[in-house]
């Protein structure tokens, strides 16, 4: 559309004021991330600390470190990164087969089975919670990782979904020609099919990782004690449970475990948004 | 061809997947079924006991209160974000100057974790020395007790829903781009203004996005969980934001009551297969599907 000259002025008005708010908490949270204590709690508020408090970091990494004895921020942040990539790894691979059968295969009962799976996506988690804990319970998986991540290795539904409609975008002739020169059902899918899919391919390994990093119902199920704990957990109890963190050093740590994915957005970007573009069912 | 050979391949290939899918979907839904029907706990095997939980569950005014809350919540949160999600959409599609940058910036909240918006949000609400009040104060606009009065705290979750309206948003920008320019030219060569071309061209092309959006948000919205948890503990102020996903995780895991719990979780499903089929027979009389 084209739009008369104060139209887009005001389209960008509009704009400004959306991103300001957007974006406002944000700048709020890294400001404070910087500030020293008595500046936390100003009226009118105080943007710009006078000095830059850089020490909160690592005052809020060894926060409450003499009475638990480590560090427990690096503890939060290394089960986070086990939890993390092994579901990563998991995703990717157990997707990017499953995906190949759904988009790629002719299978008796294929249709179907790939309706079913779509609508799985509409089964809130709360009614699978119970089962889905009495069984890992059973297993004696309970305070550990691994109801975390084993998951990640069956597929899922949404990721099948999108792996599906990439795949189908890459024409059958190359698999026609690949099958004449003798190459077997899965040599064309590891040389074939994985070389062209990796602009799909990551963007399932970032969606595993941000609903891996950001995931708080289930570590707060599954995990135990406070060493097990991942970050979101960790954020959650330096809040709740010593009631009184100092603000500054709440933020600061919001702002480390904020900073990897924000990272690997940026690198990111063009898949991302791409992968977000297709998963609307367009 | 020869199909059975690709049918037994096929089936190896999906295998990760329909172990998953009975492990962690098929049997979850039937045995939390039956879990419904029984007196269940961590310590003591699940005993039969018919109608019970459903009986009690409709008698129980904690639920009731906190049905209500999730309903309440959604029917906030729902529109509001598609509404915010599809103007930003269409002010981006314009073709403004900066869009990808102005798309980061709408994106950006969204990759923040609920618990560390959590705390950001529950001291930007705060009553006496909030970021929000102090701006409306500087404003002359009245500063309510976002968290502290229970009539404006679900209010405070529903404001802090458009934050996270970003993921929405790109999707509508990906379905705007795909309407031909050929029919805004020829909405233009009839006469018709903005608005017009909204309501008969872009909306209609967009629909079968919105209905997809719309549903997946009802589903996300039934929902809520880590946002109050972080921010309202215990559901304060006077169980005003105690949601129907955090009474199911207090059933199971605080209270022993796992058989509850699942009965709650299975009225929870039915609630969302209600709506999505009100928000599909809607669409439908609405709803433009290309190449019919």
């Amino acid at each position: 559309m084209k739009l008369s000259k104060p139209k887009v002025a005001l389209t960008h008005v509009v704009l400004v004021v959306f991103s300001v708010c957007f974006f406002m908490p944000l700048l709020w949270m890294l400001s404070t991330a910087v500030k020293p204590i008595e500046e936390t709690l100003k009226t009118p508020p105080i943007w710009i600390p006078s000095r830059l408090q850089w020490d909160n970091f690592p005052q809020a990494i060894a926060y409450h470190k003499e009475e638990l004895g480590y560090l427990p921020f690096l503890v939060y942040a290394r089960n986070t990164i086990i939890v993390t990539l092994l579901a990563v790894a998991g995703a990717v691979l157990s997707n990017a087969i499953v995906a190949y059968s759904f988009a790629r295969i002719n299978w008796k009962g294929k249709d179907f089975f790939f309706g079913v799976t779509l609508a799985t996506m509409m089964i809130p988690f709360p009614v699978l919670m119970v089962p889905t804990f009495s069984l890992f319970r059973y297993l004696g998986w309970v305070g550990t990782f691994r109801p975390l991540w084993v998951p990640a290795f069956f597929a899922s539904a949404f990721s099948i979904f999108l792996l599906r409609q990439f795949y189908r975008t890459i024409p059958m002739e190359l698999s026609e020609a690949a099958k004449i020169d003798g190459c077997s059902e899965f040599r064309i899918f590891t040389d074939v099919i994985i070389p062209l899919s990796r602009p799909a391919l990551t963007v399932v390994a970032l969606f595993t990782f941000m609903g891996s990093w950001n995931d708080f119902l289930g570590p707060l199920i599954y995990l135990v004690d406070q060493n097990t704990f991942t970050l979101s957990l960790g954020l959650s109890a330096y809040q709740t449970q010593h009631g009184g963190t100092p603000w500054n050093l709440l933020m600061a740590a919001s702002c480390l475990v904020i900073l990897p994915v924000i990272g690997v957005f940026f690198v990111a970007q063009k898949a991302f948004i791409q992968g977000i573009a297709t998963s609307g069912l367009k | 061809m020869n199909s059975k050979r690709d049918t037994r391949i096929g089936i190896v290939f999906a295998l990760p997947w329909i172990l998953g899918f009975t492990i962690f979907m098929l049997y979850p839904v039937i045995s939390s079924f039956y879990y419904s029907f029984t007196n269940f706990s961590v310590l003591r095997s699940p005993k039969w006991i018919g109608g019970s939980n459903y009986n009690e569950l409709m008698h129980d005014e904690v639920f009731i209160k906190t049905l209500k809350n999730t309903l309440y919540y959604a029917i906030g949160a729902v529109p509001l974000t598609t509404v915010v999600a599809i103007g930003l959409a269409m002010l981006l599609n314009t073709k403004v100057k900066g869009m990808a940058l102005y798309r980061t910036m709408f994106f950006l909240p969204t990759l923040v974790p609920a618990v560390a918006l959590g705390t950001l949000f529950s001291w930007v609400f705060n009553g006496d020395y909030g970021l929000l009040n102090q701006i409306l104060t500087k404003l002359h606009l009245p500063a309510p007790n976002w968290m502290g009065d229970p009539s404006w705290a679900k209010w405070t979750l529903v404001l802090i829903s458009i934050w996270g309206c970003g993921q929405a948003m790109i999707i509508y920008l990906a379905g705007l781009q795909d309407v031909p320019i050929s029919l805004y030219e020829a909405a233009e060569l009839d006469g018709a203004r903005i608005v017009a071309k909204t309501k008969n061209v872009t909306l209609p092309m967009l629909s079968p996005v919105i209905v997809f959006n719309v549903i997946m948000s009802i589903i996300g919205a039934m929902q809520i969980f880590a946002l109050p948890y972080v921010m309202f503990p215990g559901g304060a102020p006077a169980r005003s934001t105690y949601f129907f996903s955090a009474y199911l995780f207090d059933n199971a895991f605080q209270y022993q009551r796992m058989g509850y719990a699942s009965a709650m979780g299975w009225v929870m499903f039915m609630i969302t297969l209600v709506l999505t089929l009100i928000a599909l027979k809607i669409s439908e009389r609405h709803v433009h599907y290309e190449g019919g």
